[in-house]
């Protein structure tokens, strides 16, 4: 059987998307991370506060 | 975000999308089409000159279409990667050919227009699909008079309203005349638990959010009085319902339960028509109306499922299973909305699952395809130069600058001895930022750095890594926190706000002129695990490390494998919760690389991350492992009401028990002719505090389950809000159609449970029908929920804290949820809170994904804040050891002396020993006593002048 890659496609660049690509990189594999935006950061980049520690979500 | 763009292992494609898919897992190949950003990022400074000068505007959509942007533009200053774009469909040089002026403004000439589509073909060994959410259907909105009335809003621009880089700058105005709404409504369940717009599940994070943004909206507009309508309240999350009643009390929100029908204007204002429970018609007008928007599918889902030939639900989100909840078929995997409505702790919890999900298919190609990161030397003759201090005061947008006058800060620290250089920064933290950063630290020498911007909680590891990549130690920069303790708490008051500022940098440049290089250490990690708990958590999470690749050694309490799940029979997914059950224990047992331990408990744990040594006490005694985590999968108890007659007659159970009956067919039900459910029987601060999450949809599975066996069965369920969240809203919808009946109550009308003669009956009070009354029972049914272990020994061993309720306390709510304080320590099912088998299995997935980081890396990192023992003044009186709330200095005997030692793996930096030591032996790493008092002394600095000025000004007189 052909050996596997090393690499990995996250579709998608918000928090689900980035924590997955953070982990993956983590646990030792290259992460392509497919955003359709300009930028990644998703919805939650957009919300001002988040619950419960009111940090910003930047 | 910031850390996935530096990440040299992760590798950002933005306006980029895939175009198809093929190859099996393992071994996939997909197109990506990227589309040109006619911006050149690696030339792109950042500095905005290009959306300063172009001259067409456009629809701002990060702003929630609140504002206008421009055709070259960023969507906001922090954006990864940071760089600008021009919008192909407003440009006027793409469309029109006639322009060009972004060309000539920009600098570095980044701009390029001859720019094309470019297709990559990557080779992939996995896909995780997260491609989030999208809109509910325009009419959801267009109802409540959306688009039709300026006034009515929703909840997604209320946060750009609220946020101060939005369009007011966080001022809250209505878009119809400009003035401070006095009186707000919030209407939850917009395109949610809606059949009529197709949208008939529920979102599941809108009563939260919107109680979230009432709150801030108060804390920007304390005048404003907040009005929220609901249908049911489902903060079903861990600590959520606490949190709201805490809103509710400290603001003084109305919460009605009634769902608005529609929004009309009076006079400027929105007038709105409900109708509450006890039947009374009302009519109020309001100055903005917010819409709770729920989450639907993301746009193009379809197409999405197509390429990538995976199945969707009836709703349109990604179909999984319970027993494997992030796999959508063999080697594409789902995590966050696109699995189902879920807030940000499900979809961190969710992504960190898919990630092991990924690491167990291709655990035989870890590190192949890695990029190592690589720092620089330290340059060693930068550090010897007499010290060389450069301040970097942060504007944070306005959210520093907007209050603090952080030129006169800068000015000021120009003047401070040992400053060589100082500057302006709008926003620290941005990748530009960062490398300008380093640019400066080369071109002014700097040897040690001083960032005046917000808290070294979460930043200060950016900065340091900064710091490292510029080749020096990265104990050399201190920070200032001028954002939380100037500007924000000082937001009334501009002037001393900012002489505060310039006070905390003048003590945070005396500290930096005394910082000392400090040593990263790394310490080696046992390749094995620890799992703590044989149910289906610990079993799922024992499973998962064992596929990546890690021994594992699993205990459980019982003679048998299975804990909690052994006792349900049926799921209100519909799979069979026993043959889940069956195959979890069949794969664990057999499975080569883990351990089991059964009738086993784990008598002690000592170490810390990567080199932990425990006791198991098993029949034949006790064995000690050696290993580098542990997953603690305790779960939880069935809790036992003392009221309710339960325990005192056998016509009165628990849904458990129920189900145990059910699960014998007809013949269980016998001659049940009536069924009464009570909901919150213990939950809800009524024996619990916590709402138990499952028992709504246990309630409603099991209620429609009766129904199936024996449709003229009767059966009644007292609740206080139906939680049902998410697509379990379907079984609640069916429950109803089949004539199940649902009575609400108020927590302090409880329902009752009498004998009377030879039968029982219940008495309760109907919110609808405004009475009380009396339903004779042939089963009472009780949703008791789940009882945490309050005395859980495990957690007292690993010094874990718990929340209030008992459970398990994660590091961080949102961003680290498997985490608990102690290093190397991960938590998931029951034990870390209730949750339904799917929530459990996928926490367990993210549990095993985190837990493997370590023994995938093979060393842990320690932070170079910690103690250090200066062992000829240790006494070896013991102290800091007692006191060391992470088990983090040990007692040795050195040369037939006690002595204290730190592991420094396990040591936090607290600080706590080196408070206690009566001989000052012990330091902290970037904390000397020597520093601290420079700063100390800084502190009181200008006050010294000021009365020397004082005086002579007196004299002078």
């Amino acid at each position: 059987m052909a050996k596997k890659s090393g690499k990995v496609l996250v579709v998608g660049g918000g928090i689900a998307g980035i924590q997955t690509a953070l982990d993956l990189a983590e646990l030792g594999y290259y992460v392509y991370l497919v955003e359709k935006k300009a930028t990644i950061g998703g919805v939650m980049a957009k919300l001002d506060k988040t619950f419960p520690t009111n940090d910003c979500s930047i | 975000m910031v850390e996935a763009g530096r990440s040299p292992n992760i590798e950002i494609l933005t306006l980029a999308e895939v175009e198809s898919l093929s190859g099996k897992p393992g071994k996939f190949k997909a197109k990506v089409k990227i589309r040109p950003r006619y911006i050149d990022p690696d030339k792109c400074t950042a500095c905005g000159q290009c959306m300063q000068y172009c001259p067409r505007e456009a629809v701002d959509e990060y702003n929630e279409r609140l504002d206008f942007t421009r055709a070259a533009r960023i969507d906001f200053p922090q954006a990864v990667p940071t760089a600008y774009y021009i919008d192909e469909d407003r440009c006027l040089q793409l469309n029109h050919e006639t322009c060009m002026i972004c060309t000539n403004v920009c600098g570095p000439k980044a701009i390029d227009f001859n720019q094309e589509p470019e297709i990559r073909e990557l080779e992939v060994g996995a896909v995780v699909l997260c491609p989030g959410f999208g809109n509910v259907p325009e009419e959801a909105l267009t109802k409540y008079g959306y688009g039709i009335y300026p006034d009515v809003m929703t909840s997604l621009e209320i946060e750009r309203l609220m946020c101060v880089s939005g369009p007011t700058e966080g001022e809250i105005i209505r878009p119809s005349d400009f003035s401070h709404p006095r009186k707000i409504a919030f209407l939850q369940c917009v395109g949610s638990r809606d059949v009529s717009c197709g949208r008939p599940f529920c979102s599941s994070v809108c009563c939260m959010y919107a109680m979230k943004e009432a709150s801030m909206l108060k804390e920007h507009a304390p005048e404003a009085e907040i009005a929220l309508f609901f249908m049911d309240v489902r903060t079903q999350g861990k600590g959520f319902d606490a949190a709201f009643e805490r809103a509710v009390d400290k603001y003084g929100f109305r919460v009605i339960k009634a769902r608005v029908p529609k929004v009309e204007q009076v006079d400027g204002r929105l007038a709105l028509n409900y109708v509450t429970e006890e039947g009374t018609v009302h009519r109020e007008l309001f100055d903005l109306v917010v819409l709770s928007v729920g989450l639907s599918a993301p746009e193009g889902a379809e197409e999405l499922a197509k390429k990538f030939g995976i199945e969707l639900n009836p709703f349109g989100f990604a179909k999984t299973e319970v027993k494997d909840p992030l796999t959508a078929k063999s080697g594409i995997y789902v995590a966050g909305a696109f699995h189902g409505p879920k807030d940000i702790p499900e979809s961190v919890m969710q992504a960190s699952g898919a990630a092991a999900k990924v690491s167990e298919l291709l655990a035989e190609a870890r590190g192949q395809d890695m990029v190592e990161k690589e720092f620089p030397p330290e340059d060693q003759e930068l550090l010897e130069m007499p010290v060389r201090v450069g301040v970097f005061v942060c504007h944070c947008g306005v959210n520093i600058a907007g209050v603090v006058d952080v030129e006169a800060v800068r000015d000021y620290a120009k003047s401070l001895p040992g400053v060589v250089y100082a500057e302006n920064v709008l926003y620290s933290c941005a990748q530009d930022s960062l490398e300008k950063l380093k640019e400066k630290i080369k071109e002014h020498k700097l040897n040690r750095l001083v960032i005046a911007a917000c808290s070294p909680r979460t930043h200060e590891p950016l900065f340091q890594e900064t710091l490292r990549e510029a080749g020096l130690n990265l104990a050399l920069v201190e920070m200032a926190n001028i954002r939380d303790q100037c500007s924000w708490v000082h937001a009334d008051d501009p002037e001393k706000a900012t002489q505060k500022a310039k006070d905390q940098v003048r003590m945070a440049v005396a500290k930096a002129r005394r910082l000392k290089p400090l040593e990263l250490q790394k310490v080696k990690v046992t390749p094995s695990a620890l799992v703590i708990g044989g149910g289906a958590a610990g079993m799922a999470a024992a499973l998962s490390i064992a596929d990546q690749g890690y021994e594992v050694h699993l205990v459980e309490k019982e003679a048998e494998l299975g804990g909690h799940l052994r006792r349900v029979k049926f799921l209100a997914e519909g799979e069979n919760p026993q043959k889940i059950l069956k195959d979890l224990i069949t794969r664990v047992e057999k499975h080569e690389n883990i351990r089991v331990y059964k009738s086993a408990s784990v008598e002690n744990i000592s170490g810390y991350v990567g080199n932990f040594t425990s006791t198991i006490k098993v029949k034949e005694g006790s064995k000690v492992i050696n290993h580098g985590v542990v997953v603690v999968a305790t779960g939880a108890k069935e809790h036992k009401p003392s009221g309710y007659l339960y325990g005192k007659n056998r016509k009165i159970l628990t849904q458990l028990e129920l189900e145990e009956k059910l699960s014998r067919g007809k013949r269980g039900l016998g001659k049940t002719r009536r069924v009464v459910m009570i909901q919150c029987a213990g939950s809800r601060g009524e024996e619990l505090p916590h709402c138990s999450k499952l028992c709504c949809q246990q309630a409603v599975k099991n209620a429609l389950r009766i129904k199936e066996l024996s449709p003229e069965t009767e059966v009644f369920i007292f609740y206080r809000d139906m939680r049902t969240y998410g697509f379990y809203e379907e079984l609640y919808r069916k429950a109803r159609n089949q004539g199940v009946i649902f009575l609400r109550y108020e927590p302090t009308q409880r329902p009752e449970v009498l004998k009377k003669g030879r039968g029982i009956v219940v008495r309760g009070y109907d919110a609808l029908l405004g009475e009380e009354i009396e339903i004779p029972a042939d089963l009472v049914v009780l949703s008791v929920g789940v009882a945490p272990d309050k005395e859980n020994p495990i957690a007292q061993i690993l010094k874990t804290p718990m929340t209030d309720e008992g459970f398990l306390m994660e590091a961080h709510v949102k961003l680290r949820p498997v985490e608990v304080a102690v290093d190397g320590v991960y938590i998931c099912g029951l034990a870390h809170g209730p949750k339904p088998l799917e929530e459990t299995l996928a926490q367990a997935k993210a549990a095993a994904g985190k837990a493997v980081i370590p023994l995938a890396k093979g060393f842990v990192e320690v932070p170079p804040i910690v103690s250090r023992v200066e062992e000829k003044k240790c006494i070896g009186c013991g102290i800091c050891a007692s006191l060391c709330p992470y088990n983090a200095i040990e007692m040795v005997k050195k040369e037939k002396r006690r002595k204290a030692q730190v592991i420094a793996a396990a040591c936090k930096g607290c600080g706590v020993c080196g408070s206690h030591c009566p001989v000052f032996a012990i330091t902290l790493g970037g904390f000397t006593d020597e520093a601290i008092l420079e700063q100390i002394q800084a502190f009181g600095l200008p006050e010294a002048e000021e009365s020397k000025e004082a005086e002579l000004e007196k004299e002078a007189a």
